[in-house]
């Protein structure tokens, strides 16, 4: 087969699949659950045969929307170093994660339209990955909320799955709405839309700094919402009620990492853009890494401190993109993190089985006799994320913290700080839900998963501990070399050991309740509550506003305004109707006589 | 001999008794007879119009004369219209009188 054609395979493979199961095959759980696992098996095949071949360097374009000396989009891939790693990290965690699915899944009565989900998010987010223009990428970005949108409302009988699904619709919507803004801005700017053009009519904005500063901003918004950074943040928790392999593959390894592989696409017109864009992205990322954690150090759902810290890891990743001069940082820590992460997930589902869908931590307890292995797995993504020596964390989380020392001493120590959070809160969840003794029935008699979902388990074991190790990571990624500061390195060993010290201080003795109670963090900041509010009062009055508008203005006084005064003029008008001849005779006769009047005496 | 204006002030005075009777009498017979006054006013004064408006070759104007006769014509048919519905009219309630006629109104 021409190995030009596997972008286009690889592309449009889960698209046909999502087709064929819902049209073929809406019944017939296990079908689809083979054609999606066999899809995704393909796609995650060809993308390492594509990684293997650096020299099949294809940029093949479809003609799309062509006015031509206007606009020209086409439907296009683009195969660079940095498609290529994500390719290889995207397919291979969804085909673990759909192998898993079939296990995590089983019993369920919506599994046809599961798959399915799963092979149009596949679609959609390979598409943003070999996307070579902004238009192209924009699409497949909706593409991706949409199937979010589906596989967060999966239990759609659930209202606050439901809810869930609907937050994180609208959410991104905020976010994507500045998206679209800045590319509209840049393409007015350069005449294009494509990537490469863009990066080489820059010269025409950098004479315009407020201009670029503005566009680029509004581009960022766009990773505001997808990578659920503060303050857009609000829907990733919410979108836990989702099944937890979606919440491992889109809102932990992949989907979530897209606004963070959107800037280091732009990577070139980020750096050509004035400091102040990099200073905003660098703050929000450190704002976002710190306060995230602090409000996982106060949930009580399993899943719910994991969804935090995704959010923490991802503004590490938007820090990373502002202070280093390679974006290979940034997609450094976000290959690591999406096998570690993954991983942390399919962990905490296998939890959550073996408890029967109990996702409280406080229910849980003593698991590590009973659950082997899957504690085993958990222990190496946590030491991962933790950042511990001869881990994958720890040589991505310290490029970045690294590279922030350079760069800002405050965020510096902001990263470091959310890095001390990161052990604290990891090893709570730890401690709580596998130490101690078990704190209720379903606990006490929890069980190993079946192999379905532990060899995946196994297998990001293996790539969350390795995948750091520079001899791996120098295949994926060209590292810039140089010397991390001793400080950092201490600062961060420090963070670890510290956060392990006081998790262990509080939860090792099993408490059955936490003995720590911040109702602030609990409360996420009350920025949810806030969002609420806001939505209560400014939309809610909003409608009030106009609903009165519409019924009194619009209807009172024009519709039936209309009608009443042509009736009250014929009310009184057949007051004249006196029914006798001679008076219709007198006015016809005045009449004349006036308009004779008016037109030879006037 | 009698100037224009003497034919045109009978003739408006024709019309104002024919008016007069046809608003103040209460008899439909007399507001019919009314009627034919005011259509023959405008009669007189079409005729004293083509009498005193000499054309170009020192004739009368004969154009309104053929417009009288049409009105005589069309005057004739009406009144054997009109009549007939009065007649209709009396057949049905008993009388000719217009105050007794009210029931056109809402």
């Amino acid at each position: 087969m021409d190995p030009h054609l596997y972008p286009w395979i690889i592309l449009f493979a889960p698209l046909v699949a999502a087709g064929l199961i819902l049209l073929l095959l809406p019944r017939r759980n296990a079908a689809a659950g083979v054609v999606g696992i066999a899809t995704a098996a393909l796609t995650c095949l060809l993308s390492w045969k594509v990684f293997l071949q650096p020299e099949l360097a294809v940029t093949a374009q479809i003609p799309w929307l062509d006015i031509p000396g206007v606009f020209a989009v086409p439907i296009g891939v683009i195969l660079d170093d940095l498609s290529r790693v994500m390719l290889v990290v995207v397919t291979t965690i969804a085909t673990l994660v759909f192998v898993y699915s079939a296990g995590y899944m089983r019993g369920d009565e919506g599994i046809p339209r599961y798959y399915a989900a799963l092979c149009l998010f596949l679609f959609s987010m390979l598409g943003i990955v070999l996307a070579d223009n902004f238009v192209m990428m924009y699409i497949f970005w909706e593409l991706v909320g949409v199937s979010s949108y589906i596989l967060i409302g999966h239990y759609y009988r659930k209202d606050s799955a439901a809810d869930a699904g609907k937050q994180a619709f609208l959410v991104n919507r905020v976010g994507d709405f500045g998206f679209l803004l800045g590319i509209l801005m840049l393409w007015l700017a350069t005449g294009s839309v494509m990537f490469s053009g863009i990066e080489q009519n820059l010269s025409a904005v950098t004479l315009h700094p407020g201009y670029l500063i503005a566009a680029c901003l509004l581009v960022f918004c766009g990773t505001l919402g997808k990578s659920a950074q503060m303050p857009l943040h609000v829907w990733l928790p919410n979108s836990m009620e989702g099944p937890t392999p979606v919440s491992s593959l889109l809102h932990a390894a992949t989907m979530v990492a897209a606004g963070v592989y959107m800037l280091a696409r732009i990577f070139p017109v980020l750096l050509a853009a004035p400091e102040v864009v990099r200073d905003v992205i660098m703050w929000v990322g450190a704002i976002t890494c710190f306060a995230a954690g602090l409000m996982a150090t106060q949930q009580d759902d399993i899943k719910r401190i994991l969804a935090y810290s995704t959010i923490s890891q991802l503004g590490y990743m938007v820090v990373g993109i502002a202070v280093a001069p390679v974006n290979d940082v940034a997609m450094f820590h976000l290959f690591t993190h999406a096998f570690f992460k993954c991983l942390l997930f399919l962990c905490a589902g296998s939890v959550i089985i073996a408890v029967h869908h109990e996702q409280d931590i406080w229910k849980m307890g003593g698991l590590l006799p009973r659950m082997p292995l899957t504690a085993l797995c958990l222990v190496a993504g946590t030491l991962a994320l933790v950042g511990c020596p001869g881990f994958s964390g720890y040589y991505s989380k310290d490029l970045i913290v690294a590279y922030a020392h350079g760069a800002n001493t405050a965020v510096f120590w902001i990263t470091a700080g959310a890095a001390l959070l990161t052990s604290f809160y990891m090893f709570r969840l730890f401690f709580v839900v596998f130490w101690g003794r078990p704190r209720g029935s379903h606990a006490e008699h929890a069980k190993q998963s079946p192999a379905i979902m532990t060899i995946p388990l196994l297998l990001l074991a293996v790539a969350a501990v390795a995948a750091g190790y520079p001899a791996v990571s120098k295949h994926f990624f060209a590292l810039p070399h140089g010397e991390i500061p001793h400080i950092v390195h201490f600062a961060l060993l420090a963070a670890l050991l510290g956060g392990l010290a006081l998790a262990a201080l509080l939860y090792a003795r099993s408490p059955m309740t936490d003995p720590v109670r911040v109702p602030l963090f609990a409360n996420r900041f009350y920025i949810d509550n806030f969002y609420d509010w806001l939505v209560a009062r400014g939309q809610g009055g909003l409608a009030v506003l106009s609903s009165w508008f519409d019924r009194w203005i619009i209807d009172g006084l024009v519709v039936t305004g209309a009608a009443r005064t042509v009736w009250a003029t014929g009310y009184v008008l057949r007051f004249l109707q006196l029914g006798n001849l001679q008076a219709y005779a007198f006015f016809f006769g005045a009449g004349v006589l006036a308009l004779l009047y008016f037109l030879v005496f006037r | 001999m009698p100037t224009l204006g003497d034919y045109l002030l009978v003739s408006g005075l024709l019309f104002s008794i024919g008016l007069a009777g046809v608003l103040l009498r209460r008899n439909l017979l007399i507001i019919f007879m009314g009627l034919e006054l005011m259509l023959n006013a405008a009669n007189l004064s079409l005729v004293a119009f083509a009498r005193h408006g000499v054309t170009a070759f020192g004739l009368p104007d004969y154009n309104a004369q053929v417009l009288v006769f049409f009105i005589i014509t069309v005057a004739a048919a009406e009144v054997a219209v009109g009549l007939a519905i009065i007649v209709a009219l009396y057949r049905l309630r008993q009388t000719t009188h217009v105050e007794d006629l009210d029931r056109m109104k809402f």
